[in-house]
């Protein structure tokens, strides 16, 4: 018996890590494609490509840098999906934390250690990223109103304070970026090692990965992960298991923004030093795809997160021979592949169809059974 | 095999020979072979897991067998899709709904088959071919429901009248009755024989033998995947198709139908602490009200004495959920007083509750009892989480040690606690809910449907259970839409009509005979 449990775990794993590694051959054969009618050759230009991303030291600490922002949104999806919710306002999430990093550093006096500042303005991210994301919270707990919408609609509504904000409050003339902040800021990895030298890689690192860390803790080994995974699987079950499901969905929103809100960290107090308007672009979205082809997985997430940040820097690398759309058609294609052979997500395909459908009650419907 | 008479004259409405069929390493179906005439009433009968429900999917398009034929109405149609079949007028009623629950009845009949007018669909008239369907079968059920409201039975209801609508001259049903009363159960096999007499074809799986005996023609019984015997219906006994089914003798308390009321161990007038303790539940004067907003149970009054089964029967939908959800504490209580051994529940949450003493066998084990995805070990701690494990920390090795004690006491099959809930017979599932709400210490054990769909063997350790925990002194409360079921085990049973109830009776003043008037309100 004990053979079948090991075989069936092992199977386990298997399901869980092919569909990202078939969705990278599918990505590699359409990317030949593009590359020959350019008139190059694939394999100089994957050559390229890896030269210019894990080659050297430098492309190594841009993949880390761009990882790590997109480890962390990665993170906040995967949490709120685990409990059913689909967060799509990380975007605004991660804008929001990188600013409160900034009000904090630029708050505190100059010369406060760095052992207080840091944390502080790690705390003020993170809970504004919270803020943000406890409105759909509440608003899904209290009045059941879609998540989705709300996040989407949020989005927008925080972006356009946060660039009020910054223009009409706190910039620097002639720029859409706050003054340096004064205290808080992470240390570069290029600091303690000398080879990153010019790259963004930062220690915000280690708190990306601690995050991913404390996530899975969170959800494969306490109390609360245990009725947050059982609200996402069957809400009828965990309220039946005396869970208090609004609860949860509202913590979970708060602590998903929290994860997006330590995304901003990376931009703000590793790399510039300023909050500027519009850093997020898009790496909020892009978590969703990361936390997708991560199977919703903190560990996987990491993972994906890497790969994400070889191709945004690749297209770099490369761009002198094909353009640089070339990697974001290969993000499309991984994500389109994967999307298509994860099962949570035929599901959640499934689920959507059969809201359409009833929403769409007057015209007609078919082919749900 | 050998054919029946009617063979010679006329093809076989249905001849599977040889059907194999496994998924992954499990073998579901091994030699299966089925044989049923046009016109009759066959019945499928075996333990959960003995792959009926498999070879009724390979007949019906939706698995394609790994080897062997299928022929419907002498046409060879292996491997055909489901699309097919329905053309062919063969239809299946599957034991778990495949229905849309934000539709209504009416819309969930004609999905897929919607009558238009112009490019839109005509709702108005769906609502009245369905509500003359309704009438037509004597299924009766409101066409403008949304199926979200509806109870399970009512949604089982559902479920035959979208195949009938399709106009299906071979009905396969799994397990239909598990959710239907005893009117309803009479009701339905006046359709199914009008159908037959009207030409029709039906494959009735089952593990009620009465039933069997009572509406079908021929059966043919499965054992562990392969179909081992096949024999007309007339002149069987249920302990005749017990034994082909499990393979053994098996205890049956079908006795207690229509003939001899079978004597309880204990006598229900002698159980310690009678009418001058503390009830182990006291219900004062309930009200509750229903999805629909509508009363669900109008003004309930009851006591439960420890050491009592008390049984709740009646037609489902009068209530009985509603009255359950609220005692556990998932539905609001409009008005009205739970005591559990003298304090007042108030607005204690369902955590509480179960802390106090109550346990809950909830009716549905798919939608609440069970977190499917998660493993045996983890549905064995569902409610109790907050026991195993200090500061919001989970303790795995106590849930382990939990889950081989209650898989060892309970006897939960495969024995593997990292296996998901999802992978186990229905049997096991329930077993697993059993052992969770009584593997515990509890004073008050809410049990609704607690063997519905599973196999016979485990109704008999369900029972076995129940009974147990009686004479150990706790206050139960049986929900069965099985009067079979409710007669067997209550010491005192309530007909629930309209969310009151109809009449409350000792056991022993009880029949299937007696209670059945007031089930349908006719004696109200």
């Amino acid at each position: 018996m004990s053979t079948d449990t090991n075989t069936s775990v092992d199977r386990g794993i298997l399901e869980a890590v092919l569909p990202p590694i078939v969705a990278l051959c599918i990505a590699a054969v359409v990317g030949d494609l593009l590359i020959l009618t350019f008139g190059e050759a694939p394999a100089a230009v994957f050559s390229l490509l890896v030269k210019g991303t894990w080659g050297n030291a430098y492309g190594i600490g841009q993949v880390l840098y761009k990882a790590t922002t997109l480890a962390c949104t990665g993170l906040a999806f995967a949490l709120a999906a685990r409990a059913g919710l689909f967060n799509v306002g990380a975007e605004g999430q991660l804008a929001a934390g990188g600013f409160g990093a900034a009000v904090m550093g630029l708050l505190l006096p100059a010369g406060v250690p760095a052992l207080v500042a840091v944390p502080l303005c790690i705390a003020a991210a993170m809970l504004t990223g919270a803020g943000v994301g406890a409105v759909p919270g509440v608003l899904r707990a209290r009045f059941g109103a879609s998540e989705v919408i709300v996040t989407i609609m949020l989005n927008f509504i925080v972006l356009a304070l946060l660039n009020w904000f910054v223009s009409a409050r706190l910039h620097v003339p002639e720029t859409l970026h706050t003054p340096g902040i004064t205290a808080g800021t992470v240390p570069r990895l290029a600091d303690a090692f000398v080879m990153f030298r010019g790259s963004a890689a930062n220690f915000t690192l280690l708190f990306a990965v601690a995050a991913a860390v404390a996530a899975w803790w969170y959800l494969f080994h306490t109390r609360s992960g245990y009725e947050l995974r059982a609200v996402g699987l069957q809400p009828d079950a965990a309220e039946y298991g005396g869970v208090r499901v609004p609860r949860v969905l509202l913590v979970t929103m708060a602590l998903s923004g929290a994860l997006a809100g330590l995304g901003g960290v990376n931009f703000v107090l590793g790399y510039k030093g300023y909050y500027e308007d519009g850093f997020a672009g898009g790496a909020g979205f892009l978590g969703i795809a990361v936390a997708l082809v991560g199977r919703n997985h903190p560990i996987g997430i990491l993972a994906s997160a890497l790969l994400f940040a070889t191709l945004s820097q690749g297209g770099l690398a490369v761009n002198a021979v094909v353009p640089k759309q070339l990697t974001d058609i290969l993000t499309a294609v991984v994500i389109l592949a994967v999307a298509t052979a994860v099962p949570e997500v035929q599901t959640q395909l499934r689920a959507a169809a059969a809201r359409a459908a009833s929403t769409l009650r007057s015209s007609r419907t078919e082919g749900v059974t | 095999m050998p054919a029946s008479a009617s063979a010679d004259q006329m093809p076989l409405a249905i001849c599977m020979r040889g059907v194999v069929k496994t998924f992954g390493g499990v073998v579901a179906n091994r030699d299966a072979s089925l044989d049923v005439a046009a016109g009759e009433i066959h019945a499928l009968v075996g333990e959960n897991g003995a792959g009926k429900s498999t070879l009724m999917r390979v007949l019906a398009g939706l698995y394609a067998p790994d080897a062997g034929s299928v022929e419907v109405n002498g046409r060879d149609v292996t491997g055909w899709k489901t699309t097919d079949a329905i053309r062919a007028g063969v239809g299946m009623v599957h034991q778990h709904f495949m229905l849309v629950p934000t539709l209504t009845v009416a819309e969930n009949v004609v999905l897929g088959v919607e009558p238009t007018r112009g490019l839109r669909v005509d709702l108005h008239r769906a609502a009245v071919e369905v509500e003359a369907l309704c009438r037509k079968c004597g299924l009766h059920v409101d066409p403008h429901a949304r199926v979200a409201d509806l109870s399970v039975g009512e949604a089982q209801r559902v479920e035959i009248l979208k195949t009938l609508y399709r106009g299906a001259k071979i009905l396969i049903l799994d397990e239909p009755t598990a959710v239907l009363s005893p009117p309803e159960v009479l009701e339905l096999w006046a359709v199914l024989r009008a159908l037959r007499d009207d030409g029709g074809t039906v494959v009735l799986i089952t593990h009620k033998l009465d039933e069997v005996i009572a509406v079908s023609d021929h059966i043919t019984v499965m054992r562990a995947g392969a179909t081992v015997s096949r024999f007309p219906t007339h002149g069987v006994t249920p302990r005749d198709i017990a034994r082909a089914m499990v393979g053994r003798d098996v205890a049956l308390h079908l006795d207690a139908v229509g003939g001899a009321p079978v004597p309880d161990p204990v006598d229900p007038d002698e159980t310690p602490a009678t009418s001058t303790g503390t009830p182990a539940l006291r219900i004062t004067s309930l009200d509750v009200v229903s999805d629909r907003g509508l009363t669900a149970v109008n003004d309930l009054s009851f006591d439960i004495r420890p050491g009592e089964i008390f049984g709740i029967a009646g037609v489902e939908g009068n209530g009985q959920t509603e009255l359950l959800e609220a005692i556990a504490g998932l539905r609001a209580v409009r008005s009205g007083r739970i005591e559990l051994g003298g304090q007042a529940f108030g607005t204690r949450s369902v955590r509480e509750r179960a802390d106090r003493g109550l346990s809950h066998i909830p009716e549905d084990r798919h939608r609440r009892g069970l977190v499917l995805e998660y493993s045996i070990a983890d549905n064995l701690i569902l409610g109790r989480q907050h026991h195993f494990g200090t500061r919001g920390r989970l303790d795995h090795a106590a849930i382990d040690a939990n889950a081989v004690e209650q898989i060892a006491r309970f006897d939960i099959r495969p024995a593997m606690p990292s296996l998901a809930a999802r992978a186990l017979s229905g049997g096991n599932q329930q077993k697993i809910v059993i052992a969770r709400e009584m593997g515990r210490s509890f004073s008050v054990l809410l049990a609704a449907q607690p063997t519905r769909g599973v196999d016979v063997g485990a109704i008999e350790f369900i029972h076995a259970q129940l009974r147990a925990a009686r004479d150990a002194g706790k206050g139960i409360l049986l929900v069965s839409a099985d009067l079979t079921e409710v007669l067997a085990l209550s010491d005192r049973i309530a007909v629930m009509y309209g969310g009151r109830f109809a009449t409350v009776l000792p056991r022993a003043a009880c029949s299937a005979e007696l209670l059945g008037p007031f089930m349908t309100g006719a004696a109200a």
